[in-house]
């Protein structure tokens, strides 16, 4: 009863986490309670109390404004790559599991290997580096490396369909194995997608916060978390709330759509629940667990 | 074994090639010829042309990744562009820090992750195991450059047990350059032992749910002897996978770190050198970078060989 609870606590909390921002992001379209463009020497620094919920920054600019349009940011950036990722990636899985063993097969998991084998929030700095900063560069970086982890996903997941009978019933039936891809497998792996969708998100939005915390993410004038944070560090000794409200922001974001992501995987899988094998030749879970560990690296 | 150990290497070795070829490509479409740059725009073409002959780019493309590539594999990196020296010493003096501070980082990880997940694993459901999946959710979640700040907010400017940044060099003793790898190691480890944590959980749970550890209560093992004696050995794999690439992430994914505690890290030198243009040193350090995750993994692979008879079996 208590790990019952448990489980759809996550995804509850989780889901009013997710919600808070995805609304503070949408309502700062139209209405932020002070406009974050406008300079405001003489309220700088203000600490947080009424009105300024969470205090004003050195140029006096109110933080929560800030933290709401920021929110655009972060959410704009992680659901694009995640997107990125999942366009180029799944199809590219689906492919590999239906010619097993084929040229392609192999040739798809090794520049899987291959991207892995690059250090991520590096190659991030690279492309930003060499391209110039800016939140569209930081997208294509961090989409990258949702490649690999929706392709190899996508593709063991893929391969344990592949053997069951009613993929069989459907070959004998003469469809091809691009149809049998999309019209069978994809649907069945949906569960798995959303949920490692969530998790990758939830990355995405570490990762964007790293980026513009080294300069490299959205540039001014956008609000964005990772650079209030890098704005902050001269000031911290003295206006620590600087420092705190964007990094709350940022970890009750991520805490959340993970929270979400488990609670998902909980409520489509019930079986996971009780922590039993699976009966597909690889272990899902443990395999998107160690996908994700390895696409965390971008942190 | 032979026939797999081969295997392995000349994948690895193609996965360096291919790694090798990306990076330069990659590196060469980045406008701009080093020399000019280095020299400003007033310079004669003479000085740019001499330049550009010390530096070894008087010659083509496909003769300088050649050059490059095998540079490396007796050890040469080449010369930075930016400081005149060799890029191999450089590396060498960055190394000194980079390391330690990973292998730091690390030990600190495992030191929290293994208890915890063994006994959020073994108490299953219990308030202990909530609790401790409840902290690595936490932990997954803060950023770790903002954990670093607040670690130098607390400890370093209220309490004054560190200092905020720096590294006084080995040359201070071996406790000042630990002490001055603490809080960056803090901040490095605590991402790391939440991963490192569920992990060990999951695998654990998953080998204590299997036969021989029923087999094993049934001959009269104590949960206890039954867990230290077969459940852990057999629930290793995956977390070993884990501390391998969590080992290669941590040499060059302290970037962020050494920025904010000013450590001259490996993390910093390419930092340094992305933004100063100095392309070659970004070439020669990430290569190295690949190098040390395709050998940790290759290292990884092979030891589970060594160790596990099933997995041996397995490959022949």
């Amino acid at each position: 009863m208590i790990q019952f609870l448990r489980n759809r606590r996550n995804l509850i909390i989780g889901a009013l986490l997710c919600l808070v921002f995805i609304a503070a992001a949408i309502v700062s379209f139209f209405w932020t309670p002070y406009d974050v463009t406008t300079l405001d020497i003489a309220n700088k620094l203000k600490k947080p109390a009424l009105p300024y919920l969470f205090g004003t920054d050195h140029f006096g600019r109110d933080i929560f404004s800030m933290i709401m349009v920021g929110a655009r940011t972060s959410i704009a950036v992680a659901l694009v790559a995640v997107t990125i990722g999942m366009v180029v990636g799944v199809p590219l899985g689906l492919f590999a599991a239906a010619n097993r063993g084929a040229l392609f097969d192999e040739l798809i998991m090794r520049g899987n290997d291959l991207i892995f084998a690059f250090p991520a929030l590096l190659i991030a700095i690279m492309i930003t580096a060499v391209f110039g900063p800016g939140a569209l560069n930081a997208i294509i970086a961090i989409g990258i490396f949702n490649i690999p982890v929706f392709a190899r996903l996508t593709r063991a997941a893929a391969l344990s369909l592949w053997e069951r009978d009613y993929i069989l019933s459907a070959r004998v039936a003469g469809k091809s194995r691009l149809r049998i891809s999309a019209e069978h497998i994809l649907p069945n792996l949906l569960n798995l997608l959303i949920v490692q969708g969530t998790i990758q998100f939830s990355l995405g939005v570490l990762a964007e916060a790293g980026l513009s915390y080294v300069g490299l993410g959205a540039q001014p004038p956008t609000p964005s978390w990772g650079r209030m944070l890098a704005e902050s560090q001269t000031m911290f000794s003295f206006a620590p709330h600087l420092a705190i409200f964007p990094g709350l922001a940022i970890v009750l974001t991520v805490l959340g759509l993970n929270l979400f992501g488990d609670g998902l995987r909980d409520y489509f899988d019930p079986k996971l629940r009780h922590n039993r094998r699976s009966e597909a030749a690889v272990p899902l879970d443990e395999l998107a667990l160690l996908d994700s560990e390895k696409g965390r690296s971008i942190k | 074994m032979i026939r797999y150990l081969a295997r392995r290497l000349v994948s690895l070795a193609l996965t360096l090639l291919i790694a090798s070829v990306i990076i330069f490509l990659a590196l060469e479409v980045v406008p701009g010829d080093p020399a000019s740059v280095m020299l400003g725009v007033n310079a004669q073409p003479e000085t740019v042309q001499a330049l550009r002959e010390e530096l070894g780019l008087n010659v083509s493309k496909p003769m300088r990744y050649f050059n490059w590539v095998s540079g490396m594999l007796v050890g040469d990196f080449g010369t930075s562009y930016t400081y005149r020296t060799p890029i191999s010493e450089m590396i060498a003096d960055r190394m000194v820090i980079s390391f330690p501070l990973a292998l730091y980082a690390l030990l600190l990880s495992t030191l929290i992750a293994f208890p915890a997940g063994i006994i959020a694993a073994t108490k299953r459901g219990s308030l202990s195991d909530l609790s401790i999946m409840g902290m690595t959710q936490l932990g997954v979640a803060i950023p770790n450059f903002w954990f670093a700040m607040i670690l130098v907010i607390i400890f370093a400017i209220n309490l004054q047990w560190f200092s905020a940044g720096g590294f006084p060099g080995w040359e201070a003793g071996a406790f000042a350059g630990i002490k001055a790898l603490t809080l960056p190691a803090i901040a490095l480890a605590l991402p790391q032992a939440s991963i490192l944590a569920r992990v060990m959980r999951s695998s654990l749970l998953d080998t204590l749910g299997e036969d021989f550890i029923r087999t094993a209560r049934a001959k009269g093992l104590s949960a206890r002897q039954a867990l230290w004696r077969h459940a852990l050995r057999n629930a290793m794999i995956p977390v070993l996978t884990i501390i391998g690439l969590q080992f290669s992430f941590l040499l060059a994914g302290a970037i962020i770190i050494e920025n904010i505690f000013f450590l001259p890290g490996l993390g910093r030198l390419i930092f340094q050198a992305i933004t100063q243009r100095d392309l070659i040193v970004v070439e020669s350090v990430v290569m190295l970078l690949v190098f040390a995750v395709v050998a940790v993994t290759f290292l990884v692979d092979i030891a589970y060989a060594v160790v596990d008879p099933r997995l041996r079996h397995r490959l022949q």
